[in-house]
């Protein structure tokens, strides 16, 4: 029996994907983690629309993006600002709404940021492969069949028991203005990621300085695999080979050139160039909301500071909550 | 465009990463915790992190457990609060652990040696300075032991490749290697797992699936198992 099609793709770009929170149980079989690249606009835009919180949506990476709606269903439209148009309206940043058969959706180029969710009541059903629904695009499996979504796509959604949102929908304030305080910008306006020093990091003393004060550039050649940065080198006190070691998303590595590398989603599991920092993995959804061709800065961080960020991001999930149920059960059917 | 998934040295020497007698032990971000095991790259240093592995995977406070080649990343489901204590616990983990004899299944691997798909056979032959039928006579007579799992679903690094084949990776990488091509990179050989970029060094084929991500068993390897490969033709 196939269920029944929700959202019909009329236009995409090349890498535009089904992603879920990922899939971490089998990164000891060199499986990768997979899943979104900023997991606050996924979650949030789930608890919009009252989903299980790892609902799987689409992340738009590469736009335009355009959809056409096959059934009544609700929508989300989280993480960076696409100039949604519903039929034509444009839509707030951060919104969802009920849509009819047959309306349209369109994202755009973002005004800022670099991944847009877009959730749907339910979530996106595709089969579930290694407990996980994301795209595992290097493997070739999850997803609609291991493969990018392509033009002429269906996808169906699963059964959702929510009450519909209202016609003209609600919004919530995006983290970066609701958590201002808690994840800093530099006074150039630079995104600031914090970073804690990993196992190499005492071979890179003499360009230590340079790590932490220079604005890193990332380049074009970055992707869900890994971003990589540009700027004055930094290179290792002596040469080591290393042994081949477990990789997790947010590590920052030291290629022979000297420009590192930050371990993303897509990474594989394992690697052996040295790795200098771990970003924390709280700051990572502000890296996935940069563009190519943008400046971040790294700061020298520690766990107790991860510790303290994940719990303000914990306690901005639970406000959202709180938030909107009460509304969806007022304004519901 | 894309980060390859086997890294290329820029350099031909290399000084091995050493930490004398003691284990290292560092963090990658705030939840991952890296134990590296002193000494050789050898079997007795992987047997133990394999027990420190079976220790630690009893533990309610750990998430995943990565074995690589010589060392363990541990990923905890939270940031633990005390950086001593974690230490401690590891660095004692470390010291209870002892060299575990993991009861292993036998892979056995029929290969065509040389032919269209050992694109790399001459640059292994000229490297060691050996014929293409002593690498082939030295490489199948071998008997390897599964390190551990990574880099690709399902690939594994084997173990026990005899040090007169050992052949550095490729300065440039093949674009687009079959998998089951059987390869070489460095002491360590393989059986690619994915079709795609590759930069050991291709000397045979294997018609064989190391990952499938449907089975219940999705990897054909698993660490400790033994792998032999057995020279269906030789193509020269």
């Amino acid at each position: 029996m196939t269920p029944k099609a929700v959202i019909e793709i009329l236009k995409t770009g090349p890498l535009n994907t089904v992603q879920d929170a990922g899939r971490s149980g089998f990164r000891d079989i060199g499986v990768s983690v997979s899943g979104v690249m900023d997991p606050l606009a996924f979650r949030a835009g789930n608890i919009l629309l009252g989903n299980d919180e790892n609902a799987a949506c689409i992340e738009v990476q590469m736009f335009p993006f355009k959809v056409r709606f096959l059934a009544d269903t609700s929508i989300a439209v989280t993480g960076a600002d696409c100039r949604t148009k519903l039929d034509g309206e444009e839509l707030p940043p951060w919104w969802a709404c009920s849509v009819r058969t047959g309306q349209e959706l369109e994202m755009q180029f973002p005004r800022s940021g670099a991944r847009s969710y877009l959730c749907v009541a339910g979530g996106i059903d595709v089969p579930v492969v290694m407990g996980s629904r994301s795209t595992a695009l290097r493997g070739g499996f999850g997803g609609t069949d291991g493969r990018p979504l392509a033009k002429n796509d269906r996808l169906a959604a699963c059964d959702s028991f929510i009450s519909p949102l209202p016609a003209q929908g609600m919004g919530i304030e995006p983290p970066q203005i609701a958590l201002a305080n808690v994840f800093p910008t530099s006074t150039e306006g630079l995104v600031q990621l914090r970073a804690i020093p990993a196992g190499e990091y005492a071979l890179f003393e003499a360009d230590l300085p340079r790590f932490w004060s220079q604005p890193w550039k990332v380049s074009l050649h970055s992707n869900r695999t890994g971003y990589r940065l540009s700027g004055e080198p930094v290179t290792p006190s002596k040469v080591i080979e290393m042994r081949s070691y477990g990789l997790i998303p947010g590590i920052v590595q030291v290629p022979p050139a000297g420009e590192p590398i930050i371990q993303l989603a897509d990474a594989n599991t394992a690697g052996g160039y040295p790795k200098i920092a771990g970003i924390i993995e709280e700051d990572l959804w502000r890296l996935a909301q940069v563009q190519p061709g943008q400046s971040i800065r790294l700061v020298k961080s520690d766990a107790r500071e991860a510790i303290g960020v994940a719990r303000q991001i914990n306690q901005w999930f639970s406000r959202l909550r709180d938030n909107v149920m009460p509304v969806k059960t007022v304004m519901g059917f | 465009m894309t980060i390859v998934s086997h890294e290329v040295p820029s350099r031909v020497s290399y000084i091995l990463a050493s930490q004398g007698d003691n284990i290292k032990i560092s963090t990658i971000g705030s939840r991952a915790w890296l134990i590296e095991a002193p000494g050789d790259f050898d079997l007795p240093a992987q047997r133990r992190i394999w027990s420190l592995a079976a220790t630690l995977r009893m533990r309610d406070d750990v998430e995943s457990l990565i074995p690589g080649v010589t060392n363990l990343l541990v990923l905890f489901r939270q940031t633990p609060e005390d950086y001593d204590a974690t230490f401690a616990l590891l660095a004692g983990a470390w010291e209870q652990a002892q060299a575990v004899h993991p009861q292993g299944k036998l892979i056995e691997i029929p290969v065509i040696y040389g032919g269209e798909h050992a694109t790399d056979l001459d640059a292994v032959c000229q490297h060691t300075g050996l014929s293409p039928r002593d690498v082939i006579r030295r490489h199948s007579q071998g008997c390897y032991t599964v390190f551990s799992l990574g880099s690709a679903p399902g690939f594994g690094y084997l173990h026990g490749l005899d040090p007169s084949l050992a052949t550095p990776r490729k300065k440039v990488p093949s674009l687009n290697m079959l998998k089951g091509t059987v390869t070489i990179g460095g002491a360590q050989t393989g059986v690619s797992a994915l079709t795609g970029p590759n930069g050991w060094n291709a000397i045979g084929f294997a018609e064989l699936t190391l990952f499938d991500p449907c089975a219940e068993n999705p990897a054909l390897m698993a660490p400790g198992d033994s792998v032999r490969f057995l020279p269906e033709r030789i193509e020269l």
